[in-house]
């Protein structure tokens, strides 16, 4: 399996390279990557259909439980085969909508590298490896949302995206964190039977709450949804993918792996009733005031993920099999409809609802999978569609609490949504050819046949349920640790409430369709509560986060080098002292310290007077000089206290400061004027503050006892283990010497950065005098 | 800077401060030295004698710009350290020795060539730094 998800990555890898071959025609065959693993996974289903489960582990960093473990479950079957399958068709498709483009081999490097994570992301077992591949899909979605690089808003909105899902993946990991800290493991397969004691945990609470911030903000939930619609900025192959089967999916993948652990608690089900209830509520209501195909889409892709985060929240049997069959459906005739608006956009270069009719007249093909779609969409039988809006309202109407309320909520969501299906799927197909539209070029076959695939499948499984029943449905309830052997898919239970409920769906979504037409007047209206929306309020906070950064650069980072170094000096001095107030004693231990000598004393002047000369000097280079004269008196002290290496080296060091000194300071003009009183007493106060600190610090340093051990052991072994006689020499060339390799490294790169910044500067300059 | 005193010096003093610096370099297992203060002390003696004579005719002494000794010294240096792991299947850095030490220089071993390594990667910093500086000043 690791090579299964490895393949994407190493493809596009490779791509970047070899792009170029696959540009032209050869790009059909890279859809048979994701065709490949396809039948890879599927070759699994009679172990899954059997209750069996694969699983893979690699070792990564198991000092921190971190590893590579593969799980192929029910619900990761389900998920992998919609992300394979799926991504068969979108490849193959988009070598037809994208030919000639580019950035093709880009694209499909991107695309890759985002299957591959998705894949890792529902194979993975292990909470961090899932993390990394759920940052890896937000990473690749950004560069796939903001393909069309040249246009701001696409930019705009890829960058939202970003924003939004990197926001939910840092909380992702801190929750993950606190998880794996309180179930003593990393592998969510382990936590399952601990789940009552995570839940009695203290903190399972703020756990929940950052895994929620991780899906609702992945999965598009109020009030994070605002990234969604902008995410439609991307090219159609790009939306269908994302927002059908895989990114959006992800977060609630990630609840529906974590029911187990973390759900039957009274937390968990109530957020996700309620966070579920108003996203699906709000979205559903929102389709019926866009006008972008694509837009209505976004909106009722929303109100879905509302659905499924409600099933969740509803957390019993009924809901959980619901949810899992509701996820197949969606994937299907929201793929469907989404090709299907590509092909629209691709003939006739718009996708506005109010002016698109009768087109089945030009692209017969994608009209016929558009209203399979929008049939599946609304619940009509014999869809798959049918089968999931029933399971859909049997858990309502079975949950012991106001039942009737949610169960009417669930109805005026599904009317909405099958009326976005109806204007989506069916409308612009019907009625007459607008003028100007008769040419409109007859689909080719890549852009034709996977809509019809897909949305024939929403038939087909409708027809014959137990085609998925044994080998997905029931392995999903499995892998949540319910019984699934109640479970009997079929499309007609007998006249039931819910087939009553399912009739009425269905003909109210028709009415809204004939009673209300989508204009621009309408999508004007609801433009004005743009202000009060999130995506208003947390681009709000974004400009006064930019304000308040620029703020604090300019206050802070503002170009004075005197002022960076008294900054960090006096934080420096703030910091230390406020820990030296707190707790130390303050003892000066008298005993320790040797006796003055006549060469100390002569030093000490010498000193005292070069502070004295490079205070008051008119010149720099004297008071360079007269710092330089402070060096040697420090090295002077280290040969007195037998540290001949430390002085040879201060001693080099210095001098090489003093030529730098001077070779800088040597070209710029006299004092030209001199600091004002005010400027010279707050430094003073500075240097005495920053000075007195040191001072204490050594004294401290001197009264603590000394842990001689490792002094010791260098000492007794330099020449024993390294053959070597100065102790100094030998730490820094062999006991310590990768910290040596390290250091010198970090040399080269200071030495390359001073290179690269004068010499860069230095070429501007020319050319200006050019 | 360019008084003939010291230029006439420098032209001496080029030499027997590099050969000092060797020396310093060699001598730093038993006794107060190593590869940092050499590089230092061989440095200092390109320094002045670029004072002396111009940064130019120190340029055309040393032949190649001082930044490839960086590249040069790491590679020595990792080398001497990957030495026992490619050829003798121990850990990374483990010092190895000849058996007998050879006259003048001493006992040969891998933490030597560590030190030419760290003696010239701080040589091709330090000018770098310097040559760079001063010929943006």
């Amino acid at each position: 399996m690791l090579i299964a998800i490895l393949i994407g990555f190493v493809f596009a890898l490779f791509l970047a390279f070899a792009g170029k071959f696959f540009k032209g025609k050869l790009s059909i065959l890279i859809s048979l990557i994701p065709l490949g693993l396809f039948i890879y996974f599927l070759q699994y289903i009679p172990n899954i259909a059997s209750n069996q489960i694969v699983t893979e582990s690699q070792q990564w960093i198991p000092s921190f439980g971190v590893n590579l473990d593969f799980r192929l479950d029910g619900l990761a079957m389900l998920f992998s085969l919609m992300i394979t399958g799926i991504g068969t068709l979108v490849f193959a498709y988009t070598s037809s909508y994208l030919k000639g483009h580019v950035y093709l081999d880009r694209f499909y490097a991107y695309l890759l590298v985002f299957m591959a994570s998705m894949l890792g992301l529902v194979l993975s077992d292990n909470i961090i490896s899932l993390f990394i591949f759920w940052e890896l899909t937000s990473i690749s979605s950004f560069f796939l949302i903001g393909f069309n690089n040249t246009n701001p808003d696409s930019r705009r909105s890829a960058q939202t995206a970003l924003a939004v899902t990197g926001i939910g993946g840092l909380l992702f990991l801190a929750g993950a964190l606190i998880l794996g800290s309180i179930a003593g493991t990393y592998q969510i397969s382990e936590m399952i039977p601990l789940s009552e004691m995570i839940a009695g945990n203290a903190h399972y609470v703020l756990a929940v709450a950052l895994i929620f911030g991780a899906a609702f903000t992945k999965s598009a939930q109020f009030p994070f949804h605002f990234w969604l619609p902008g995410a439609m900025k991307a090219p159609t192959p790009v939306s269908t993918y994302l927002h059908s089967a895989t990114m959006v999916k992800a977060g609630i993948y990630l609840l529906f792996r974590l029911t187990p652990v973390l759900g039957g608690q009274e937390f968990w089900n109530t957020t996700l009733l309620i966070v579920g209830a108003v996203t699906m509520f709000y979205a559903a209501f929102h389709t019926l005031f866009r006008t972008d195909l694509k837009g209505i889409l976004a909106y009722s892709t929303i109100a879905a993920l509302g659905i499924l985060t409600f099933l969740i929240g509803l957390g019993t049997h009924e809901a959980l099999l619901a949810a899992g069959m509701f996820i197949l459906v969606h994937a299907l005739y929201k793929a469907t409809l989404f090709l299907m608006t590509g092909a629209i956009d691709q003939g006739t270069k718009t996708r506005d609802v109010t002016v698109l009719s009768g087109l089945r007249k030009v692209m017969l093909p994608i009209a016929i999978a558009g209203i399979l779609a929008a049939i599946s969409n609304a619940g009509i039988p014999p869809s798959v569609g049918f089968l999931g809006k029933d399971l859909i309202y049997e858990s309502t109407l079975n949950f012991n609490h106001s039942a009737i309320f949610l169960t009417g909520l669930a109805v005026a969501t599904n009317v909405l949504i099958a009326y976005a299906g109806y204007v989506t799927g069916v409308k612009p197909f019907i009625g007459k050819l607008p003028t100007g539209m008769e040419h409109v070029d007859y689909p080719p076959l890549l852009i034709w046949l996977p809509p019809i695939i897909l949305g024939v499948l929403g038939f087909v499984f409708g027809m014959f349920p137990s085609l998925v029943q044994e080998s997905l449905i029931k392995p999903i309830l499995t892998s949540v640790g319910r019984d699934p052997s109640q479970v009997h898919l079929k499309i007609w239970h007998g006249f039931t409430p819910i087939l009553g409920l399912s009739v009425l769906t269905i003909s109210l979504g028709l009415l809204v369709y004939f009673l209300w037409k989508p204009t621009k007047s309408k999508e004007d209206f609801i433009e004005r509560f743009e202000k009060f929306s999130p995506k208003h309020i947390l681009e709000s906070l974004a400009v006064l986060f930019e304000k308040a950064s620029d703020l604090w650069t300019r206050i802070f980072q503002n170009g004075y080098l005197r002022n960076y170094i008294s900054v960090i000096i006096v934080f420096l001095v703030g910091l230390v002292s406020l820990t030296l107030l707190e707790n130390t004693t303050y003892r000066i231990d008298y005993s320790s310290f040797s006796r003055l000598t006549i060469y100390e004393v002569v030093t000490l002047a010498i000193m005292i007077m070069s502070i004295g000369f490079a205070v008051f000097t008119k010149s720099r280079l004297a008071a360079v000089a007269a710092t330089g004269v402070m060096g040697y008196s420090i090295c002077l002290f280290f040969v007195f206290y037998s540290a001949p290496d430390l002085a040879m080296t201060q001693f080099t060091i210095d001098t090489l400061t003093v030529i730098l000194f001077v070779l800088v300071l040597y070209k710029l003009p006299k004092y030209l004027k001199l600091s004002d009183y005010k400027t010279r007493v707050k430094d003073t106060v500075i240097s005495i503050a920053f000075g007195g600190l040191i001072t204490i610090l050594a004294l401290e340093v001197l009264a603590q006892p000394v842990n001689e051990e490792i002094s010791n052991y260098y000492a007794e072994n330099a020449y024993i283990l390294a053959h070597g006689k100065n102790v100094v020499n030998v730490i820094l060339v062999d006991f310590r010497g990768t910290d040596t390799m390290v250091e010198i490294s970090v040399l080269a790169i200071a030495a390359i950065g001073v290179f690269g910044l004068l010499k860069l500067r230095l070429k501007s300059s020319e050319r200006k005098q050019k | 800077m360019k008084t003939i005193i010291l230029r006439t010096a420098s032209n001496y003093l080029l030499p027997i401060l590099l050969l000092f610096s060797i020396f310093i370099l060699l001598r730093g297992h038993y006794l107060p030295g190593g590869g940092f203060v050499g590089g230092l002390i061989a440095s200092i003696a390109f320094v002045l004698h670029a004072f002396a004579n111009g940064l130019k005719d120190t340029k055309k002494l040393l032949k190649f710009h001082p930044g490839f000794l960086m590249p040069v010294g790491l590679s020595l240096a990792f080398l001497s350290g990957l030495l026992p792991v490619i050829f003798f299947d121990q850990a990374f850095m483990t010092g190895l020795w000849m058996q007998d030490p050879i006259p003048v220089i001493g006992s040969i071993g891998t933490a030597l060539f560590f030190d030419v390594g760290v003696y010239i990667v701080v040589l091709g910093v330090t000018l770098t730094i310097i040559f760079t500086i001063s010929e943006s000043a």
